[in-house]
This record gives C-alpha cells, sequence and structure tokens, in this order.
C-alpha cells in the first residue's frame, strides 16, 4: 500500500491529521504492543487472553488509526483498548465473572492500569513488566523450543507463521507447541515475576542463551533476510534487557558479542552464499558503526572487573575488530582471553577456539597436539576444520584435505558446506604457504 | 492456592540397599523438610508406596469385576511415594522439590493439580 501524500496545511491553526496506513500501523502497533502485552499478562494472569485481547485492539487501530490519525500515546491506547477489550470477553464468558473480580480490583475506577508502565515491586525496585515476561517465556520448566517459540511471539511481536518459517516447522506444529506452552504456565502456575535473588543467576544465564541461541539461529542464513529477522529480534531483545538491567555485566556483555558478530555479517558470506572465514573476510564490508558501539559497550562491562563467558566472547571479538588485516591480529592478546574463558567454561568448543588461537601464536604444530587431546568433537564440523587447515600448514596436505571432506559431510548448511567443499578442492592444488 | 504433587520414582534394577548410616541421615533430612512443610501450611498430604508387584489393577468387563496383578504400565519405573503440597506457584513448588531432592538423593517429578471448588 502506498503512503498518502501529506495534504499541505490547511486554515491556521487547524491540527493537520496525519493518516498511516495499514503498513504504518503493523509497523508502529507492533514497536508499541510488547508492553502493553506484558502488563496486560501480569494483570489478567493469562497469557492467551491477553494475546487475544491486544490482537482485538490492533483490528479496532487498523480502522480507527486510519481514519482518526495516530492517538497521541499509541503505548497507551493499545493496553487500554486491549484491556477493554478483555473485560468484554471476560464479560461474556461465565468462567471468567470470577477473574473479572480481581481484575476489577486490579484496576482503578479511572480506567488507568496500576502501574500502567512500571510497578513498585519488593525491596523498592521498579519492574517493568516485560523484563517479567522475559522471565516467564525463559522459564526452564518449558521445553527449550517453547522457550525460544514464545520469547518470539510475546516479545518478538512475531506472527506464529513467521516463528514457524524461521525453525523449519509448520505453522501447524508451531501453533501446537505455544499452544502447549501457554497451557503449562496456566495449569502449572508458572509465575510472572523477576526469580528470586538466590536463583536469578541462574535465570539469566538462560535467558541469555535463549537470545544467543535466537541469534545463532538467524546467523545461519545467508539470504537477505525479511522483516523481521531472528538477528534483529535477538539484538533488540537484547537491547531491552541491557536496559531493563543495567547492572548486570553479562547482560550487557551478551549486547557486546552479539553487535561485534553482527557486525561481520555483510562479509561473512560471498555472492553465492558461500561461507568467507574470519581470515579471508573483506574487513572494508565490516560495519564501523555496530563495532564502534559493541567495543565501547565491552570496554565498559569489562570495566566493572566480573567477566563471564559472555563479556570474554565479546572481547575476543572486540580484539579481532580492531585488526586491520587478518595479519595485523593481536594473537597473544586472544589467547590470553581464551585461556580466561577456558578457566570459566572448560567445554570442548571453547577449548576448540582455544586451540587455533594458539596455533597462531605457536605454530601449526602446538595448535593440533592441543585439537589432537580433545574428546567428543568428532561429529562437529569445526573440528574437523581446525585440524584440516593446521594439517595444511604443517605441509600435510593430503590428509588436510581428506579431514575437510569430512567436514564438509557434517557441515550444518549448505553455505558452509559449499565454503568447505571449494577448500577441499583448492588444497589439492595448492603447497602450504 | 494452588496444588502439586511431588513424586519419587523408583527405578527396577537400581535398588542397591543404602546404608544404616545413608539410611538415617535421609530419615532426619525427610523428618525435617516435613516439619518445615507443615508450619508453612504447605504440606497437604504424604504417602511412601509399596512395591509395583503388590499393586492390583480393576476393570470392568461384560459388568463384571475382573482384577489383575500388577500395576498398569510394565515400565521400568514406579512411583515410590509422594508428597501434596499447596505452594503459591510453580517457582516456590520447585524450591520443595529441591529440598525433597536433597533428602531423598532422587529425582523428584513436579505435577500441578487441576484446580478444584473450594481450591
Amino acid at each position: 500500500m502506498s503512503r498518502r501524500p501529506a495534504t499541505s496545511a490547511g486554515a491556521p491553526g487547524t491540527r493537520r491529521v496525519s493518516r498511516p496506513d495499514a503498513e504504518e500501523i503493523g509497523r508502529i502497533f507492533r514497536a508499541q504492543s510488547g508492553r502493553s502485552l506484558a502488563t496486560l499478562i501480569r494483570v489478567l494472569g493469562d497469557v492467551a487472553l491477553a494475546e487475544d485481547a491486544v490482537q482485538d485492539a490492533f483490528a479496532i487501530a487498523l480502522e480507527r488509526w486510519a481514519r482518526d490519525g495516530l492517538p497521541p500515546n499509541p503505548g497507551g491506547w493499545i493496553t487500554t483498548t486491549a484491556r477493554n477489550r478483555a473485560l468484554d470477553r471476560l464479560r461474556r464468558d461465565r468462567r471468567g465473572r470470577e477473574l473479572l473480580d480481581e481484575v476489577a480490583r486490579l484496576t482503578p475506577d479511572d480506567g488507568e492500569l496500576p502501574g500502567d508502565e512500571f510497578e513498585e515491586a519488593g525491596g523498592g525496585r521498579v519492574v517493568d513488566d516485560r523484563l517479567q515476561l522475559i522471565f516467564l517465556c525463559c522459564h526452564p520448566a518449558l521445553s527449550l523450543e517453547a522457550q525460544v517459540a514464545l520469547t518470539l511471539r510475546l516479545l518478538g511481536g512475531l506472527s506464529t507463521e513467521q516463528v514457524a518459517t524461521a525453525f523449519l516447522v509448520t505453522e501447524r506444529t508451531m501453533a501446537q507447541r505455544l499452544v502447549r506452552a501457554k497451557r503449562k504456565i496456566a495449569a502449572a502456575h508458572i509465575p510472572f515475576r523477576v526469580p528470586a535473588d538466590r536463583q536469578l543467576p541462574d535465570r539469566l544465564d538462560a535467558v541469555l542463551g535463549i537470545l544467543y541461541l535466537i541469534y545463532n539461529a538467524g546467523a545461519d542464513q545467508p539470504a537477505p533476510l525479511g522483516e523481521p529477522s531472528l538477528r534483529a529480534e535477538a539484538l533488540r531483545l537484547a537491547r531491552l534487557l541491557a536496559g531493563l538491567l543495567p547492572d548486570e555485566p553479562e547482560v550487557a556483555g551478551l549486547l557486546a558479542l552479539l553487535l561485534l558478530t553482527e557486525s561481520r555479517q555483510a562479509a561473512r558470506y560471498d555472492e553465492d552464499g558461500s561461507l568467507v572465514l574470519l581470515r579471508d573476510q573483506d574487513r572494508a564490508r565490516w560495519s564501523r558503526r555496530l563495532i564502534a558501539e559493541g567495543q565501547q559497550i565491552a570496554r565498559a562491562c569489562l570495566r566493572r572487573d566480573h567477566p563471564g563467558p559472555y563479556q570474554l566472547q565479546a572481547a575476543i571479538n572486540a580484539v579481532h575488530a580492531d585488526a586491520i588485516a587478518f595479519a595485523d591480529t593481536d594473537w597473544p592478546q586472544i589467547v590470553a582471553l581464551y585461556d580466561h574463558l577456558l578457566a570459566l567454561d572448560p567445554s570442548p568448543v571453547v577449548a576448540l577456539n582455544h586451540a587455533i588461537a594458539v596455533a597462531e601464536v605457536d605454530g601449526p604444530q602446538a595448535g593440533l597436539a592441543l585439537i589432537d587431546a580433545l574428546d567428543g568433537l568428532d561429529r562437529y564440523h569445526a573440528f574437523h576444520v581446525a585440524r584440516g587447515e593446521l594439517l595444511f600448514r604443517t605441509g600435510d596436505v593430503e590428509q588436510a584435505r581428506e579431514v575437510l571432506v569430512r567436514a564438509a559431510a557434517l557441515a550444518p548448511t549448505d553455505a558452509t558446506r559449499r565454503h568447505l567443499r571449494h577448500r577441499a578442492e583448492q588444497l589439492a592444488l595448492q603447497q602450504p604457504g | 492456592m494452588p496444588q502439586y504433587m511431588l513424586s519419587v520414582h523408583m527405578v527396577e534394577g537400581d535398588d542397591r540397599q543404602p546404608t544404616q548410616e545413608e539410611m538415617e541421615l535421609r530419615m532426619k533430612r525427610l523428618g525435617e523438610l516435613e516439619a518445615d512443610m507443615r508450619a508453612s501450611n504447605t504440606w497437604q498430604f504424604s504417602a511412601r508406596l509399596h512395591g509395583p508387584d503388590t499393586a492390583t489393577v480393576v476393570r470392568k468387563v461384560d459388568g463384571r469385576r475382573v482384577t489383575s496383578d500388577g500395576p498398569f504400565a510394565e515400565s521400568k519405573e514406579h512411583l515410590g511415594g509422594f508428597y501434596v503440597i499447596e505452594a503459591a506457584d510453580l517457582d516456590e513448588a520447585l524450591d520443595w522439590a529441591e529440598r525433597t531432592v536433597d533428602a531423598t538423593g532422587m529425582p523428584i517429578e513436579v505435577w500441578p493439580f487441576v484446580a478444584t471448588a473450594g481450591h
């Protein structure tokens, strides 16, 4: 739909009403309705009812905003309209009467919702409803798949169809997954609140893990992404969370990590969609704007001196971003950061990346020795990629080629597979430099 | 207030007998746990069950009662015992479940009750 041309100013003193089209209404509604949905879930205590009410409000907005122009406070309008629609729905439903009394108690007569945007919680903390909603969506009593789906649906405002497409399942399957999750929230009384301090570190870890998973699910898609993309959603939610929990350095660490990773996205794939490794990327295509923002956040959180896995990974990416060319990379610094990360998270994948960095400082033999000592990565393509590249640099071209063919067979995406097959062919023709 | 069943499942073939000392420690912890559950009005009911070979299934076939030996499902796991508790929400129920794990050394299943009139 095309946008209506703005009419020239009318008589002096007449307020010009700009009438948004459906597309613009959709965009504004999506940006504003997250907070309304979170508030309604808190007030109604019922996720499905809150969703239906916000959906009702959208139908009304499409008609009314197009006719009368945007309300002065679209977010407030959505909350009030959806609240009224929820009350209507409850009045029609007998079983809703009990709930209705409860909502009435929580809703002062003037029609404003209690703490329309913020609520004073225990200990004098001001809690945003969206923060409580994040913890609800990422509750560990829900399956990982359900946590991801709920987060994208309720916080990201993606449609069920969009979430389904992103995870390559049918809309029907995704709809069932969401219904099941909402049923469990209601039946098991999964609470809508920020976890107690004792549980907070673990629960926050789970939330960060979900956002990182959503980002990475989007990072494997080389094609230009339609709106909204999983990467953009993960970044938006990480920003939101960093704003809501400014005193948690790992939240800032995740945001910095996502920004720095995203800064390289345009250089990660070549024209035919093959993966381009860090060493071969055209660094002119890196986004200086995202690098500057990511580095600034990474520095600020590391200054607090509570380094965690996300902060350290952000710092490693910040060091890469500093190098004008691959050869300029400060590898000793990266090895030191991986040493630290390995101490906090002694997982085989971290150990593999540590070994790759060591190879850049102490040579391919040193890296290979570390890699060959690793267990449990035989099905992981990156393990074979690293081995293959290091074998090549030791001069063992034939074995390097074989290992890369094995890596290609295990690659998770077409882009990676294409890159690895190409690389294996290349090696057959080359001698190590 | 929502009610939950916290249940412990025994796994067949996993019947390593605890030592006298372990047994006493377990009983002591369970005693403390139950005292705390009662003091906070959390505890509603609890029971320990005999083994699955003592269970009987009753059916009706053509209007006649038919009984058979054993629990419903032939499975390696069976219900060993349970608490019925009242808690504000799932997070509170999970806290009690964690204490039950600490006391029994076994994983605990937390299962919500369907609300009935009066609850």
